[in-house]
């Protein structure tokens, strides 16, 4: 044990020698620059590896003379080496890794903005050195590989002056996640942020920005005379009666799960959870199909009342109730653990100290609740403001900036500035809320969870209250239920509202199968190719998701450091960006080089993961501060470093939460059509974007088919995904331990 | 399997101080404190809660790092270096067990990052699982086990390494009255038995004074008195010593003269001679334990004139509050058939040499 403790402390440096091969092998043996397939086909070894400029390693590139400029890494791929057998305590080891990894890795992204596909990105530098006679194009995985290598040298460097403990994990991942966080979140909207000063002539103005943010298009409020309002005002009142409805519905379901004798609430659940499964604009399918000119409801009631079918649904109304109907079960999903999570011992106090079930409720349950319906506003007013396919779908004339956005970029007009202009009113509106949120919530304390048993039962609610809330509930349920049977009747019918045969026509046409006389399949269904897409990526980045989320809740919850709260809220500032924001800054940020990533599948993943991370932050800080910090403590007294103990102690005590990760990036990278409509190519096409194209073609048919088939491959993927995840066996549970705290 | 551990090493603060947030304003768990605990003993740190005395320990095992001030264990100075690479461990308050893992897993744990091979693993963790009495229970899970059981498994994870030191957060406090004492004398035993460097924290007087043979008394972020639990027990420092260790009677006093280290001590006209223990002439403290307070006839010569106010029987002795001149006095009787009631007019002595001048 001795001798382990001398090897621990002493000059072997397993970590870092791992780090410099993984550098050397990046810049000496795989190519520095993107290759056109992906690079385990190694179709590049046969392509004129390793002298041709396309596929050449760094080291060839910079020898060859005509691209100098990557020489340097060299230098510092070299200095590491004599930190090798240099003990940690040393200084000089920590120095010569901060510089090397520090320099490295400022030279590599210097090098990388400085010298694009047309020579100097920067007029001042052609000045100065004068026109460039080379190119460059986008980072491949050599490039990748030597980036990397310099950054965990470098945090390695940070650990040994002593920072966090010394901990080399711990420091390298917080180093692993503000580089990935700066580079897919800050980088694109602060990119963004520049375009929308762009003149046509590539120079940059103020008055551009001003021209275009004050369109009457944007802001005008010729509604209220009768005519169009801008999308702005459209989008934020659209937003705020969205937030404010989502929530008080959640509201009334948490109340009706938690606090009466409601005897179905199992069924409830599963009601409310089904439409997080639903690609959103499915419910504005489906709207239409009750609603829209030749809808049942519409007919039905015109046949009585004997006036003429409207278009009524289209606009404001149709996306409004669209929008509720695929928001509410986000809100309870929230609510429910606020609702539950309310200490019955504080209402149990109220009611002795002479309160009734009312004044309870008033006074104590709901004040209580006040982060959830916070949340809960919040995140519909995000929703409904980053929702692209309900306002395309039931919109009409009643534009919304994520469709104008859209419109900006893909439409006829293609005006980059404009998009990038009305993605940060967007911006602005959802980082207001946010703002707003929080100064709501202020510093008050609203944690009732003390750890303690609690074994008291919440009260039920007031009559005068449970009355309406049940209706509320009743209603909803009666609605959500006749939306899901149309959705899936309309699939069969052959052409809605003008020939009502049943027919299996649309699901042949999207998914049918040809057997040749061989045996062999052939995938001719129409659906296919963006099918296998979706679910290739949608596997992809659930995991990564998961994994990025977790690693970052752990070092939220675990570790002190200093910018932690920064730290927060960086991680947690994508949630606030709607997707069409991300999307439109994806395409501005990375179709150039130096990371050139637009029309990859890797741009779609890449979208995902920083998309739907926060919310495996939020699962796993929430599941890990439900876990005694002695235990992770005990770990380390035992020997092992932090991350033995991540792996050992926290990760499989965090199996819920990683379920809960998985299951909803997966889902979410089913469903999602805002930031993905920007990000498709012919190559990568997606489910949602696929469905959408068919309903701007009018085949509603083939795009309710498709959703109902995706909705079900998605409860068969929960399902799966509970099965692969399993659960850990821990008997009674840490309830015993940590409640004799 | 598990032998007298020759690996035990000595702990040493020199000058160190913990300061959470802002280190010249920040609140000072431990400030500037030096101690020496020789390899082989076990020393109890003991003090109220917020004394700073828990903070010390996660300074040895490095779960915190000091401010200030210099950590060796044995030769090495460990000041810097994390938990993980220090030759430590850890029984902790709440066990910290890890629910997901068996008993024999929790216990092979450490012994996994040790570099020993797994047959050996399975045989240190056997031996260790007997050391405390738990053969046979190596498959279950920790919430499957009592109280008693799951807090042997902690110390048997912990001793398996045979670490340089050992550690105890307040390892008996989630136990019952008379486990606790069955329990640390388990804990005694196996100390001496393996020849270990302990360091115990607890905040019960009882306890620290049956299994240490060294106690520091911690208070308010500094030492107030380190010593062998007689010492403490018989010769506390300072009033809050005497106060927390045991009960005490603190009385004023007045100090007439000082001579060859004797005290002419005198409280409302009952004068004694005691060792003076650097104390001056002029007011001072003194402090009696209740049981060497002698209760006697009304009117005897050099005493304390008083009256007994209130008399509770607690089985075994019975339990006086006597007024007098010098203040309200608490004390043990041992002769229950004494005929004292409330209104009872006593006179009051200390027994010889029992009390102790104190400082403030």
């Amino acid at each position: 044990m001795q001798a382990i403790a001398e090897t621990k402390t002493g000059s072997a440096h397993p970590t870092l020698l791992l780090w410099l091969v993984v550098g050397w092998a990046g810049f000496f043996i795989l190519p520095w620059y993107g290759v056109e397939d992906s690079v385990f086909t190694f179709g590049w070894l046969f392509e004129g590896y390793p002298l041709d400029d396309d596929v050449a390693p760094g080291f060839f590139q910079g020898i060859s003379g005509k691209k100098g400029w990557l020489l340097p890494h060299l230098i510092f791929l070299i200095g590491p080496i004599f930190a090798l057998n240099r003990p940690r305590s040393d200084p000089l080891h920590a120095k010569i890794l901060i510089i090397c990894g520090a320099l490295g890795f400022g030279w590599l992204i210097a090098q990388g903005f400085s010298i694009g596909i047309r020579g100097w990105n920067f007029g001042w530098q052609e000045n100065l050195f004068g026109p460039l006679g080379d190119r460059q194009f986008g980072m491949g995985t050599g490039a990748m590989l030597v980036a990397s290598a310099f950054l965990f040298i470098l945090t390695q460097g940070v650990a040994a002056r002593g920072a966090v403990n010394g901990d080399i994990f711990v420091v390298g991942a917080i180093g692993f996640v503000i580089t990935i966080v700066a580079i897919f979140v800050f980088y694109p909207i602060f990119n963004m942020l520049t375009s929308a000063f762009v003149t046509q002539d590539n120079s940059y103005s103020i008055s551009v920005f001003f021209e275009k943010f004050t369109d009457r298009r944007l802001w005008g409020l010729g509604c209220l005379q009768g005519g169009r309002c801008g999308a702005a005002w459209n989008s934020l009142v659209l937003a705020i009666l969205v937030g404010m409805t989502t929530t008080v519905l959640g509201l009334a379901f948490a109340l009706v799960v938690t606090r009466t004798g409601f005897r179905f609430k199992r069924g409830l659940r599963a009601l409310t959870v089904l439409p997080i499964i639903t690609p959103p604009f499915v419910i504005g399918l489906a709207i239409i199909l009750l609603f829209g000119l030749s809808g049942n409801v519409t007919r039905f009631v015109a046949d009585i009342i004997g006036i003429a079918p409207t278009r009524w649904v289209y606009g404001m109304p149709g996306v409004l109730i669209a929008q509720i109907l695929a928001f509410t079960p986000i809100a309870f999903l929230v609510l429910i653990g606020v609702v539950e999570g309310v200490s019955p011992s504080m209402e149990e106090a109220a009611q002795t100290l002479r309160a009734n079930r009312w004044e309870t409720f008033r006074t104590v349950s709901l004040p209580l609740m006040r982060p959830g319906l916070a949340n809960a506003f919040l995140l519909g007013f995000i929703e409904s403001m980053a929702d692209f396919g309900n306002p395309l779908v039931l919109g009409g004339n009643f534009d919304v900036l994520s469709t104008e956005i859209f419109f900006a970029i893909v439409g006829a007009q293609y005006d980059q500035g404009r998009a990038a202009v009305l993605a940060l009113v967007l911006l602005a509106f959802t980082l207001g809320a946010f703002w707003a949120q929080r100064f709501w919530l202020g510093k008050k304390s609203y944690t009732t969870m003390t750890g303690k048993g609690d074994s008291g039962v919440h009260p039920l609610l007031p009559k005068g209250l449970a009355i309406p809330v049940y209706a509320i509930v009743g209603i909803w349920t009666v609605f959500t239920i006749t939306i899901y049977t149309m959705i899936v009747y309309g699939s069969f019918v052959e052409l809605w509202g003008v020939r009502n045969d049943l027919t299996f026509k649309h699901y042949i046409t999207a998914f049918s199968i040809d057997f040749t006389q061989e045996g062999v399949r052939k995938y001719t269904g129409s659906a296919w190719d963006s099918f296998w897409t979706t679910l290739q990526i949608a596997a992809i980045s659930a995991p990564l998701t998961a994994a990025v989320g977790l690693v970052t809740a752990y070092l939220l919850t675990r570790q002190n450091f200093a910018g932690k709260n920064s730290f927060e809220f960086g991680t947690m500032l994508s949630f606030a960006i709607p997707g069409t924001v991300i999307g439109v800054s994806y395409i501005l940020a990375f179709n150039v080089p130096p990371l050139e990533i637009t029309g990859t599948g890797v741009i779609l993943v890449v979208s995902f993961i920083f998309r739907n991370m926060p919310v495996g932050v939020r699962a796993g800080i929430a599941s890990m501060s439900q876990l005694d910090k002695s235990l992770d403590e005990s770990s380390l007294t035992l020997g092992a470093n932090s991350w033995q103990t991540f792996l050992n102690v926290i990760l499989p005590l965090l199996k819920p939460a990683i379920l809960a990760a998985l299951v909803y990036s997966f889902v979410r990278a089913m469903t999602a059509i805002s930031a993905v409509i920007f990000l498709v190519s012919a190559e990568y096409n997606m489910a949602t974007s696929y469905i959408i194209g068919r309903v701007e073609n009018n085949d509603y048919g083939l795009a309710i088919a498709y959703s109902t088939s995706l909705i079900i491959v998605m409860l068969a993927a929960v399902g799966l995904l509970q099965l692969l995840v399993g659960r850990t066996n821990i008997g009674r549970r840490h309830s015993r331990p940590s409640s004799k705290n | 399997m598990l032998n007298k551990n020759s690996k035990a090493a000595s702990v040493s603060f020199h000058n160190v101080s913990k300061v959470y947030g802002n280190p010249t304003t920040g609140v000072r768990a431990v400030d500037d404190v030096s101690i020496n605990i020789e390899a082989g003993t076990l020393v109890t740190l003991l003090g109220p809660s917020g004394c700073g005395k828990t903070t010390t320990l996660r300074m040895i095992a490095g779960l915190e790092m000091p401010t200030n001030g210099k950590v060796m264990i044995g030769d090495m100075d460990v000041t810097n270096l994390p938990a993980t690479d220090r030759d430590v461990s850890m029984v902790f308050q709440s066990y910290a067990l890890f629910p997901h893992m068996s008993v024999l897993e929790n216990v092979s744990y450490g012994l996994k990052f040790s570099g020993f091979k797994k047959s050996e693993i399975q045989d240190r963790a056997l031996a260790g699982l007997n050391l405390v009495g738990l053969e046979g229970y190596g498959d279950r899970l920790p919430s499957e086990l009592s109280g008693g059981q799951q807090q042997r498994v902690a110390v048997a994870r912990a001793l398996v390494l045979e670490p340089q030191v050992l550690l105890f957060d307040e390892p008996l406090s989630n136990l019952d009255a008379k486990l606790r004492r069955q329990v640390r004398e388990e804990i005694r035993e196996i100390q001496q038995n393996l020849g270990l460097t302990v360091v115990y924290v607890t905040h019960d007087q009882e306890e620290a004074l049956a299994v240490s043979d060294r106690i520091i008394v911690m208070n308010n972020a500094v030492i107030a008195q380190d010593g062998t639990p007689r010492d403490l027990y018989d010769a506390p420092a300072n009033r809050f010593v005497a106060d927390f260790i045991g009960e005490a009677n603190i009385l004023d006093c007045r100090i007439a003269a000082i001579e060859g280290g004797e005290a002419q001590v005198e409280i409302e006209g009952y004068s004694l001679k005691l060792p003076a223990r650097d104390s001056h002439v002029g007011s001072a403290l003194l402090g009696v334990r209740p049981n060497r307070i002698v209760v006697g006839n009304p009117g005897a010569a050099n005493s304390l004139a008083g009256e007994v106010v209130r008399v509770t029987y607690v089985g075994n002795h019975l339990e006086l509050t006597i007024k007098t001149v010098a203040g309200d006095l608490f004390a043990t009787s041992d002769d229950v058939d004494a005929l004292l009631e409330s209104g009872t007019k006593v006179s009051v002595t200390f027994a010889k040499n029992a009390p102790v001048l104190l400082k403030n």
